[in-house]
């Protein structure tokens, strides 16, 4: 939190506190944000936009070309080349599936990327690719744990929980984390925007792009803001008494929660008017669009809720697990996906805030070389593969134009500048001004961190 | 700075300023020891004893020791440690604040090689005599001597005893966990009989809501829910079973070492009987991974890899899961000895029994031959007998030849995930089933033949159809309830597992308790039931002590050891290690009471605090750790809607029973993949049942509970926080729920103040919600409030009748309305969240 944010906030609580004296405002300060730390360093990035391709996105397919995949096609791998992988439904002889796809060169630099998203490759010159990302996990539950916790084992808390935690919010009227989702379910369900262990005040605060927006935000039927506030103003007095009597200073901050709320409830809904956003931008996000309309109104409420001072915003989008048909549903979620993050990537960059934001796009693993056929009428799909996948950043510190790491020529295992989930959890973290060695927690008797006890900052990524 | 001293004092007396094994021995272990230890030593330094040590130390002169200049940075060219970041300015300030205190090192060696029995909580519990006072008028019985005694020590007082209308709503929210009436206080309050408060305490302790109170955090521990969790997070219909357990075992008041050995053993037990089985449920509450690429056996692995390290949460409060990869960093549990309490549960498998619940299996048996024959007659009608041979056929061959055929690999897979021990079933000849196995074969086949046939041929089949029949059949014919057991299945041979790694076995290992504790009887095998007796011997020192810090903590807030998740060496020490071993003598040597224990903790003085804040003493012991008043404690996310649900009078009372599903708001399933159930909206008074039948659905937990800090049911949870968000206060202002229980608030005060005049109306509206009546300034408040509000939807009567829809006879809509906004007012006071 910088210094005005805290300031305002100490103002604020201090209207709130009244004639409490200063010891106890200084407990006040002190239980109403538990978060207050700060960054360990000045940092370019203050905010990030993670967006979660959840299911594992064939890497192959979209951003890492492998002409000699063609060559293999209908081809079993020699079992040499197979024998260490962990695979869920194809057998280790399984028959390589070709890709489809052409890769054209984007931008100045010229990194290439699938015929099938132009507009998040017409942004490659602020594009960070990396080809070599690997990951422990190759099942969907332990993968996503693993990408937003650090760990396949439960009960930890997610990435934006831990910045929530370490940074603190700069927003005054909504939540320092927002979800917002697309598509179905996720198979993490509620553990990818957890607090684990965490207070609950760093959960995720699930967003809903229509209708209302954050649960229980619209006042019950009967009761007008008028009466809200009214309604409100009885209970803060009534609180204040108590807080007289009793003499507990964390009355104070329950009386500031219901002042965060009822300033939610018409921030929250203010952020879904798009009505003094330009045509031009609507157009280019394609929110007035199908398919890409519940996205692109996901990427220009990223964008909004940045704006508003929101540390980490996640748009969960599912699912990218094609296990059959791949190219038929490949193509479906790049329709929805391409054209708002192009878009949003664009934007963030003429406003000027691209360059303090952390735009992040990654699944919890990637797809196999291999083809699998589950029905014998349908069309092939790929099976999960944690070996290597792509994901990869924009702005806020990270270095665009250039392309990290690379594979085999099947894009089946890593052969140069492997970069572990930790690593990347740990860079998210140095972009954003804090040391993940730093960032730790107290529970069960021990430390904990994000990236447990691994983690190694990827600096090629910076600028 | 006249409280330093002070604050010195009592953090010495508490637990001493520094703790050298919770303080300092971290830092030198995790960033010292690795150059400067046993086997290395840089420099010829060696941190690992204090005489070593003293090369860099001067015992109470920080300024001067080089080891803080070192670390510090005020040597550049040998800052240390060398990688690695720098320590933390809070460590720095550890290691200061430990050396200008003498530096205190309590073991010698205590780095490489610790005396384990030395720590606190591996020597036997201690028989203390309570300590005389020289307050003869306020200790009430023995806890308050040892309270007295140490604040005595630095000259405070214990605060006076709470309001009468505070101590009845503390007890009855501690007890049953729901708030007191205004009859309720009324007896209370005039009842002048000296053991007035004592009776109250019996009748709470008699109340059937005491095991719906007290089974939550047992449920908390044991990770419940209603479904799988990962992926799939399929439901699970049959886990009330062991919640129903909890809660009669905790009601009849079922001593806690019996408590323990039927979770644990109750199948072992000789005769067991089915109620000693579904005490066992316990370790059916581990999370179920049936997503596609899961090994089987890995993941049975997983589980009993869970159960074990839960086991030693819950019973023994040491973080057992630590071992699993390796060596306990600071604990003396050796990986092999996670893996010999492993090897007490690898031999025992998943299942569901036949579990009638009274009165079930008269119909049932009556009905049996009709329903199986209209069962077999569908079968026949759909021509099932012509395909499921051969499909089982099938899938032995895809099983003996993986790879061949790839939609039988599919189909294969299906089989062993959705359907528990399909192989064992598969491998049965059909004559030799179980009626259940044949008819969980047959149900499984008919819901996924699909994946290997042909689309037309599946049409044709019309098995969709023939299952919806089947189903409405089932429906119509009264059944027997199940529920999740554990059985011993196999004898499995265990290994250590190197790296955790399900793949790399190492040395075998046989069943046995961890080396630093006391040893079973001589004579025991090496089952599970003779783990369970040896968690509750006598001899052991942790299960007395871990069970009776819980219980303390839900009636303080917190532990007499605050870290309640681990009494190892990386945990607190105790506040009051005398008390703690009064405590836990007491419960073992009474018979692990559970009801007594708490009745003796309740009727204590330092219990019956005042909670109000004392500004003279707050800073200097800001943690309350000498007890010198109660405390006020945020309600639980269930006790919070429990307490609406009461207040208004919606609260269905039932004990007991299957999960609920209250409304839900739109939207909120659809959050997860795995909930094709979706959520079947509970009808009539299941609606408004208490907050622990909610049904769990782990993907997916309830909001309002996750809204207020209940446990995602993934882990053992020792502990809930209690934080306080927007997000609560947007829940209680505006959630349905809450609304109706103001709505209900106000018509019930609207109907028994009928002839009242407002602030009559008020007054009881305070009697009501928060169980005392108002002061001056709160009734002169909130009647002034309604006179507005009645002003001002008189004005605007739509509001009024959506506010109150079902108008009351003789009252106005806008009356009714602005009552109702007074009446939610009050249920989101802080007053009406907490404890006080």
């Amino acid at each position: 939190m910088n210094f005005h944010a805290f300031q305002q906030r100490r103002d604020f609580l201090r209207s709130v506190a009244g004639s409490l004296g200063a010891v106890a405002l200084s407990n006040l300060l002190s239980a109403a944000a538990p978060e207050l730390k700060g960054p360990h360093f000045a940092a370019k990035a203050k905010n990030v936009i993670f967006l979660f391709q959840e299911g594992g996105p064939s890497h192959i397919d979209l951003y890492d070309p492998k002409p000699a995949l063609r060559k293999w096609h209908g081809q079993p791998l020699p079992a040499s080349m197979t024998k260490d992988l962990n695979l869920v439904f194809v057998k280790p002889d399984a028959k390589v599936l070709g890709s489809e796809r052409v890769f054209r060169a984007g931008g100045k630099c010229g990194t290439e990327f699938s015929d099938f998203i132009p507009h998040i490759a017409s942004n490659a010159d602020d594009i960070c690719l990396i080809r070599s990302m690997h990951t422990d996990a190759f099942n969907h539950h332990p993968g996503q744990a693993l990408l937003f916790t650090g760990s396949t084992q439960f009960g930890r808390p997610t990435a934006g929980s831990w910045i929530s935690y370490g940074l603190g919010s700069e927003s005054q009227d909504m939540p320092a984390f927002v979800v917002l989702s697309s598509g179905k379910g996720t198979s993490g369900g509620s553990m990818n925007w957890s607090s684990g262990f965490l207070p609950a005040v760093h959960a995720g605060t699930v967003f809903r792009n229509s209708g209302e927006p954050i649960l229980y935000l619209p006042n019950p039927p009967g009761i007008s803001e008028q009466t809200q506030r009214s309604r409100l103003d009885l209970i803060r007095k009534l609180n204040e008494e108590h807080q007289h009597d009793s003499g507990d200073a964390s009355i104070a901050s329950r009386i500031h929660s219901y002042e965060l709320a009822f300033r939610m409830q018409t921030a929250a809904p203010k952020l879904l008017e798009f009505s003094q956003e330009s045509a031009k931008t609507l157009e280019d996000y394609g929110v007035n669009k199908e398919p890409t309309h519940p996205y692109a109104v996901n990427c220009l409420l990223a964008r909004r809720m940045v704006e508003r001072g929101v540390r980490f915003v996640m748009l969960a989008h599912a699912s990218w697990d094609d296990h059959q048909e791949l190219n038929r549903k490949l193509k479906k979620n790049c329709d929805i996906t391409d054209r708002p993050i192009g878009a949003l990537i664009r934007d963030l960059k003429q406003r000027g805030l691209l360059d303090s934001t952390l735009v992040v796009w990654a699944g919890e693993f990637g797809r196999t070389p291999m083809g699998q056929l589950e029905r014998v009428d349908e069309a092939p799909g790929r099976d999960h593969h944690p070996n290597c996948f792509s994901i990869w950043a924009a702005g806020g510190g990270v270095k665009g134009g250039q392309v990290i790491g690379r594979t085999d020529e099947l894009g089946l295992q890593i052969t140069d500048s492997p970069v572990h989930v930790h690593d990347l959890q740990a860079t998210i973290l140095h972009c954003l001004g804090m040391d993940h060695t730093r960032l730790t927690y107290r529970h069960m008797g021990r430390d904990f961190r994000l990236t447990d006890v691994d983690g190694n900052l990827v600096r090629q990524m910076l600028i | 700075m006249r409280g330093l001293p002070v604050l010195l004092l009592v953090a010495s007396i508490a637990y001493g300023a520094t703790d050298f094994n919770r303080d300092i021995r971290p830092i030198l272990q995790a960033r010292c020891m690795g150059c400067h230890g046993e086997r290395t030593q840089m420099k010829g330094l060696r941190l690992d004893n204090r005489e070593a040590a003293l090369r860099v130390l001067s015992p109470g002169n920080s300024s001067a020791s080089l080891l803080v200049s070192l670390v510090s940075g005020k040597e550049p060219k040998r800052s240390m440690p060398p990688g690695g970041p720098a320590l933390s300015a809070a460590e720095i300030a550890k290691l200061r604040e430990w050396i200008d205190s003498g530096a205190e090192w309590p073991q010698a060696g205590a780095l490489t090689a610790p005396k384990v029995e030395e720590h606190w909580s591996f020597r036997p519990v201690q028989r203390p005599t309570p300590p005389a006072s020289r307050n003869r008028i306020w200790p009430r019985n023995e806890i308050d001597q040892f309270i007295v005694a140490r604040l005595d020590s630095v000259g405070w007082d214990p605060s006076p005893e709470a309001p009468r209308t505070t101590l009845i709503r503390r007890l009855a929210l501690d007890i049953t966990g729901l708030p007191p009436s205004p009859q309720e206080v009324a007896e209370f309050l005039g009842d002048n009989r000296p053991d007035a408060y004592e009776r109250l305490v019996d009748r709470l302790l008699e109340s059937p809501h005491f095991g719906e109170r007290w089974a939550r955090p047992w449920l908390d521990l044991a990770r419940y829910a209603d479904s799988d969790g990962y992926e799939k997070d399929y439901v699970r219909p049959h886990a009330w079973r062991w919640r129903h357990w909890v809660i009669e075992a905790i009601n009849q008041d079922m001593p806690f070492d019996q408590f323990t050995i039927e979770q644990v053993a109750g199948d072992l037990l000789p005769n067991a009987t089915i109620d000693q089985r579904i005490a066992t449920g316990f370790h059916r509450n581990t999370l179920t991974n049936r997503e596609g690429g899961v090994n089987v056996e890995q993941f049975r692995v997983e589980q009993v890899m869970d159960r074990a390290s839960t086991t030693g949460t819950a019973w023994l409060g040491l973080t057992f899961g630590c071992a699993q990869c390796h060596d306990h960093k600071y604990d003396p549990i050796s990986q092999k000895d996670f893996y010999q309490l492993f090897a007490f549960f690898n031999g025992a498998g998943e299942l569901d029994i036949d579990a009638p619940l009274d009165g079930e299996m008269g119909p049932y048996l009556a009905s049996l031959a009709n329903y199986r024959k209209e069962r077999e007659a569908l079968l026949a009608q759909f021509k099932v007998g012509q395909h499921q041979p051969s499909w089982e056929a099938r899938m032995k061959e895809a099983r003996a030849f993986p790879g061949k055929w790839t939609d039988w690999d599919h189909a294969l897979d299906a089989l062993t995930k959705y359907l528990d021990n399909a192989m064992a079933i598969l491998d049965t000849d059909p004559a030799k089933r179980s009626r259940k196995q044949t008819d969980a074969m047959t149900d499984h086949f008919l819901k996924n033949y699909h994946r290997v046939i042909s689309k037309e041929l599946w049409k044709e089949l019309r098995f969709t159809e023939a299952r919806k029949k089947l189903g409405e059949l089932r429906q119509g014919f009264p059944a027997l309830s199940e529920a999740p057991v554990i059985v011993e299945e196999a004898v499995r041979p265990s290994h250590i597992l190197i790296r955790g790694e399900w793949k790399q076995p190492g040395a075998a290992v046989e069943p046995a308790v961890p080396g630093f504790l006391h040893a079973p009887p001589a004579n025991a095998d090496r089952s599970r039931l003779t783990l369970a007796r040896w968690l509750v011997s006598p001899r052991n020192p942790l299960t007395a002590r871990v069970a009776v810090n819980r219980i303390w903590q839900e009636l303080f807030g917190r532990g007499l050891v605050r870290t309640s998740e681990n009494f190892g060496r990386q945990g607190e020490s105790p506040t009051h290690p005398e008390l703690l071993d009064w405590l836990s003598a007491r419960f073992m040597d009474s018979g692990w009471k559970r009801k007594a224990l708490i009745k003796t903790i309740v009727t204590s003085a330092v219990y019956r605090q005042s909670s109000a804040a004392r500004p003279e003493i707050e800073a200097t012991d800001p943690g309350n750790t000498l007890l010198f008043r109660q405390s006020r404690l945020r309600l639980s996310a269930e006790l919070i809607r429990d307490s609406a649900l009461q207040v208004s009078e919606l609260l269905y009372p039932a004990i007991g029973g299957k999960s609920v599903r209250p409304p839900l708001p739109k939207g909120v399933i659809e959050l997860a993949y795995g909930t094709d159930a979706g959520w079947p909206e509970s009808t009539g008074r299941d609606r408004y049942r208490r907050g622990l039948y909610i049904h769990f659905q782990r993907t997916v937990p309830f909001p309002q509970l996750m809204n207020f800090d209940a446990p995602d049911a993934t882990v053992a949870a020792c502990k809930r926080e209690r934080s306080n968000t927007p997000l609560q206060a947007l829940n209680l202002l505006n959630d349905p729920t809450f609304v109706e229980a103001a709505q209900a608030v106000a018509a019930r005060v609207l109907r028994e103040r009928s002839k009242g005049s407002a602030h009559e109306r008020v007054d009881y509206l305070f009697q009501v919600s928060l169980g005392r009546r108002p002061n001056r300034t709160e009734l002169e408040t909130s009647a002034q409030y309604v006179r507005t509000q009645i002003s001002a939807f008189e004005k605007d009567q739509a509001s009024a009748v959506q506010l109150f829809p079902t108008a009351l006879v003789g009252v106005s809509r806008a009356e009714s309305a602005a009552w109702t906004a007074l009446a939610s007012a009050l249920l989101n006071l802080d007053e009406f969240l907490t404890r006080e």
